[in-house]
C-alpha cells in the first residue's frame, strides 16, 4: 500500500476492511432483487461506491490496480450487450422479444430461482452501472478547469492583492 | 415480421454498445458496423411500410406490459429515420476522417437512431421519455464531437435547454399518470375520454407543448437550435436537422394530440400559431445568416412551423400537407447540410462570403445543392413545392386566407435566401482564390446522390391526387382516426 497521497491512515485503513464488505453487499442486492427491496441498478451502484471509496482513500492508480479503465469500458458494454441477449433468447426459444424463457415451478417461489431471466437480467444491469458509475466518477475528477483570457488575468490580479 | 419491430431499437442498441468493444484493435470495425446496422434498418423499415400491428414485449398484455406500436405515421417515420440515417452514415465514413475516435462517433450515432426509432413505435408514455433521453443526450454529446470552444458552448446551451424541455415532459407526464392512472397511450386515451380535459389534464397539455416545443424548436422555443445544429459534424448536423427534431418534437406532439388527448380546437389553434410564428420569424432570422450551416438552421425552424401549420389545421388535407412536408423537409434539409459538410470537407470552409465558384469545383454538390435549394424553396416539378401546395390549399379550403398568404410569402422569402446561397456559394467567382485540399470521397457522393433522386421521386407521391399522397395517406388516416381505443 502505497502511503504517499490520498487521505489519512484511518480512512486507508477503514476503506482496506470496508471494501470487500460494500462490494460483497452490493452482489446481495443485485442477486436478491426479486425477492428484497434492491435490483441491478441500487446493486450496481453500491459495488461502484466500493470502488469509488478507494479512488477517494487512496488516488486513482490504486482504484486502477482494482478495476481498470479500459476493462470498466468494456465492462460497460458488456453488461448492456448481455441485457440485451437475454431479450433476443426470449424471441430465441419463446418467441417473444424480452419473454421469461426460463420456467419457474411453484416450489420455488421465494428462492433465488423464482425469477428466471430476471436474476441475469439484474446481473446485467448491475455491471453495466458499476462500471459506467464508476467511469462517470473518474471522468469527473479527471476534468481540469482551464481559465484562459480575461478569467486567468482576474484570478492572477486577485492573487497579487494582499 | 412483427417481430421487426423490436428490432428497429435492438439492432442499434447491439450496435452501438459492440462497437466500442472490439474497435480499439480493428479501426474497420466502426464503419462496418455502423452502416451495416442502418442498411438492415432501412431495409427493415422499407418493410413494415403498409403493416399495422401491436408489440407485447415479453408476451404481457396492454395495460401489464409495453405496447410497441406500428400505424402509418409510425412507417414513414421510420422509414425518414432510417432512410436519412442511412445516407448519414454513408456520408460519415469518409467525412469523420477530419475527427478522432470514430468508434465513439459511431456509438453515439446508434444511440441516437435507436433512441428515435423507440419514440417512434412505443405505445407506451414513459418508455416514450426514456428513449427521447437516449437520443437527446446522445445528441448533446454529438454536437460538441469537435470539442472546441464554439462546439462545446453550442452543446451546453443546448444541454441545458434539452434538460428543461425533458423535465417538463416529465412533469407532463407524472400529472397524467397521476390523473388516469396509466402509462399505456391507449388505456390513457380510453381514460381520458371518460374524465374530459379536467384542469390537470391541461395543465399536462400546456407542459407538453412546451417541452416538445422546446425538442421541436418551435418559435418561441428555438434559442438553441441555431447554436447546435450547425456546431455539429456535417453528418450529424443533417441527422439532427432532418429528423431528430421531427422524431421526438413533431411526431409526438401529434401523436399524443391527436390520439392521446384528442384534438380541439385551442389546441389545434396554439399549433397553427406556433406554426406560423416559427414560419415567419424563422425564415426572416435566416436571411441575415452567411454562415452556410448556420442559415439551413434557420429555415429548419422556418419549415417545421410550415409541419405545425398543417398539422394545426386538423382537416385530412392538412394532415396529408404537414406530414408530406415532414417527410420531404426531411430529405432536402439533410441533403442541404451533407452538401455544406462536403463544400467544408473540400475547402474547410463554410462562411459564404469566403467562398464562391463551388459549382466548378464541386460539380456533383453543386448540383445537388440546386435540388436541394429548389425543394425548400418550392420550385415545382420538386418535392417541397407539392407539400407546400397542400397546405396552402389546405389554409385556403378551410378559411385562414391570411395562414395561405403567410405561407405563400415565407416560401417566396426562402426562395430569395437559397438564391442568395447558390450566388455567393455556388456560381460567383471567389472574393480570393480556394485551396481545394481534399477532392470527394466516392461513398459521400453516393449519399448525396440518393438524397438528391428522393427529392424528385418524391414528387412523384402526389400522381394519386393532392389529398392522398402515397404513404402519408395512411398516416393521415392514422392521425385522423381519433384517439386509441383499448
Amino acid at each position: 500500500m502505497a502511503a504517499e497521497g490520498g487521505m489519512s491512515l484511518v480512512v486507508k485503513t477503514v476503506t482496506r476492511w470496508l471494501k470487500g464488505l460494500i462490494f460483497l453487499f452490493g452482489m446481495y442486492i443485485m442477486i436478491y432483487g426479486h425477492l428484497t427491496p434492491g435490483g441491478g441498478f441500487a446493486g450496481g451502484v453500491i459495488c461502484a461506491s466500493a470502488f469509488i471509496l478507494i479512488t477517494l482513500a487512496y488516488g486513482a492508480p490504486e482504484a486502477y490496480r482494482h478495476l481498470p479503465r479500459g476493462a470498466a469500458e468494456k465492462l460497460d458494454s458488456f453488461g448492456a450487450l448481455t441485457f440485451l441477449i437475454i431479450a433476443l433468447l426470449g424471441l430465441w426459444f419463446a418467441g417473444v422479444f424480452f419473454r421469461n424463457f426460463i420456467g419457474t415451478s411453484p416450489e420455488s417461489h421465494f428462492r433465488l430461482t423464482s425469477a428466471g431471466v430476471i436474476v441475469p437480467c439484474n446481473l446485467a444491469i448491475g455491471l453495466k452501472v458499476l462500471s459506467s458509475l464508476f467511469l462517470v466518477f473518474v471522468m469527473l475528477s479527471a476534468l481540469h478547469i482551464i481559465v484562459s483570457g480575461e478569467g486567468r488575468r482576474r484570478i492572477e490580479r486577485r492573487r497579487h492583492t494582499p | 415480421m412483427i417481430h421487426a419491430i423490436p428490432m428497429m431499437v435492438v439492432l442499434p442498441l447491439a450496435g452501438a454498445f459492440f462497437i466500442p468493444m472490439v474497435s480499439r484493435r480493428a479501426a474497420w470495425v466502426p464503419d462496418a458496423v455502423g452502416n451495416a446496422v442502418m442498411v438492415v434498418l432501412a431495409v427493415i423499415s422499407f418493410g413494415l411500410i403498409g403493416r399495422e400491428g401491436i408489440y407485447h414485449v415479453g408476451g404481457w398484455p396492454t395495460p401489464l406490459g409495453i405496447d410497441l406500436r406500428l400505424d402509418g405515421l409510425t412507417a414513414i417515420l421510420l422509414l425518414a429515420v432510417n432512410g436519412i440515417g442511412l445516407c448519414a452514415a454513408l456520408f460519415s465514413v469518409s467525412y469523420m476522417e477530419l475527427y478522432t475516435s470514430k468508434f465513439r462517433y459511431y456509438s453515439l450515432f446508434l444511440f441516437m437512431v435507436a433512441g428515435m426509432n423507440g419514440v417512434i413505435i412505443t405505445g407506451d408514455l414513459f418508455n416514450l421519455y426514456v428513449f427521447m433521453e437516449i437520443a437527446a443526450i446522445a445528441s448533446y454529446a454529438l454536437v460538441a464531437f469537435g470539442c472546441e470552444h464554439e462546439e462545446l458552448e453550442a452543446s451546453f446551451k443546448y444541454a441545458v435547454l434539452g434538460g428543461v424541455a425533458s423535465s417538463l415532459i416529465l412533469i407532463g407526464i407524472a400529472v397524467v399518470y397521476m390523473i388516469t392512472g396509466s402509462l399505456n397511450m391507449a388505456q390513457i386515451a380510453d381514460r381520458i375520454q371518460t374524465i374530459g380535459l379536467t384542469p390537470p389534464i391541461l395543465l399536462a397539455l400546456c407542459l407538453f407543448v412546451a417541452g416538445f416545443g422546446l425538442k421541436a424548436a418551435l418559435v418561441p422555443f428555438h434559442a438553441w437550435l441555431p447554436d447546435a445544429h450547425p456546431s455539429a459534424p456535417a453528418p450529424v448536423s443533417a441527422m439532427l436537422s432532418g429528423v431528430l427534431i421531427k422524431a421526438i418534437g413533431v411526431y409526438v406532439m401529434a401523436r399524443l394530440f391527436f390520439n392521446v388527448f384528442g384534438p380541439t380546437s385551442d389546441l389545434l389553434a396554439v399549433m397553427r400559431l406556433l406554426g406560423v410564428l416559427s414560419m415567419v420569424i424563422g425564415v426572416l432570422l435566416a436571411v441575415g445568416q452567411w454562415d452556410m450551416k448556420r442559415l439551413f438552421a434557420y429555415h429548419s425552424i422556418s419549415q417545421i412551423g410550415y409541419v405545425m401549420l398543417g398539422l394545426g389545421l386538423g382537416t385530412p388535407l392538412g394532415l396529408a400537407g404537414g406530414l408530406f412536408h415532414l417527410l420531404n423537409h426531411s430529405v432536402f434539409k439533410s441533403l442541404l447540410f451533407l452538401n455544406a459538410g462536403s463544400v467544408e470537407y473540400s475547402t474547410g470552409r463554410r462562411n459564404l462570403k469566403q467562398l464562391g465558384g463551388m459549382a466548378r469545383i464541386l460539380p456533383l454538390t453543386g448540383g445537388t445543392t440546386l435540388v436541394a435549394s429548389m425543394s425548400i424553396g418550392g420550385v415545382p416539378p420538386f418535392n417541397g413545392f407539392w407539400s407546400k401546395l397542400i397546405i396552402i390549399f389546405a389554409c385556403i379550403r378551410a378559411g385562414f386566407y391570411g395562414l395561405a398568404g403567410w405561407a405563400v410569402l415565407v416560401s417566396v422569402i426562402t426562395l430569395a435566401s437559397f438564391l442568395k446561397v447558390l450566388r455567393y456559394g455556388f456560381y460567383e467567382a471567389p472574393a480570393e482564390k480556394l485551396r481545394v485540399e481534399r477532392s470527394m470521397a466516392p461513398l459521400m457522393a453516393v449519399a448525396l446522390l440518393l438524397l438528391a433522386i428522393s427529392c424528385l421521386a418524391m414528387s412523384l407521391f402526389v400522381v394519386t391526387g393532392l389529398e392522398s399522397p402515397v404513404l402519408v395517406d395512411r398516416a393521415v388516416e392514422a392521425l385522423s382516426a381519433g384517439v386509441f381505443g383499448m
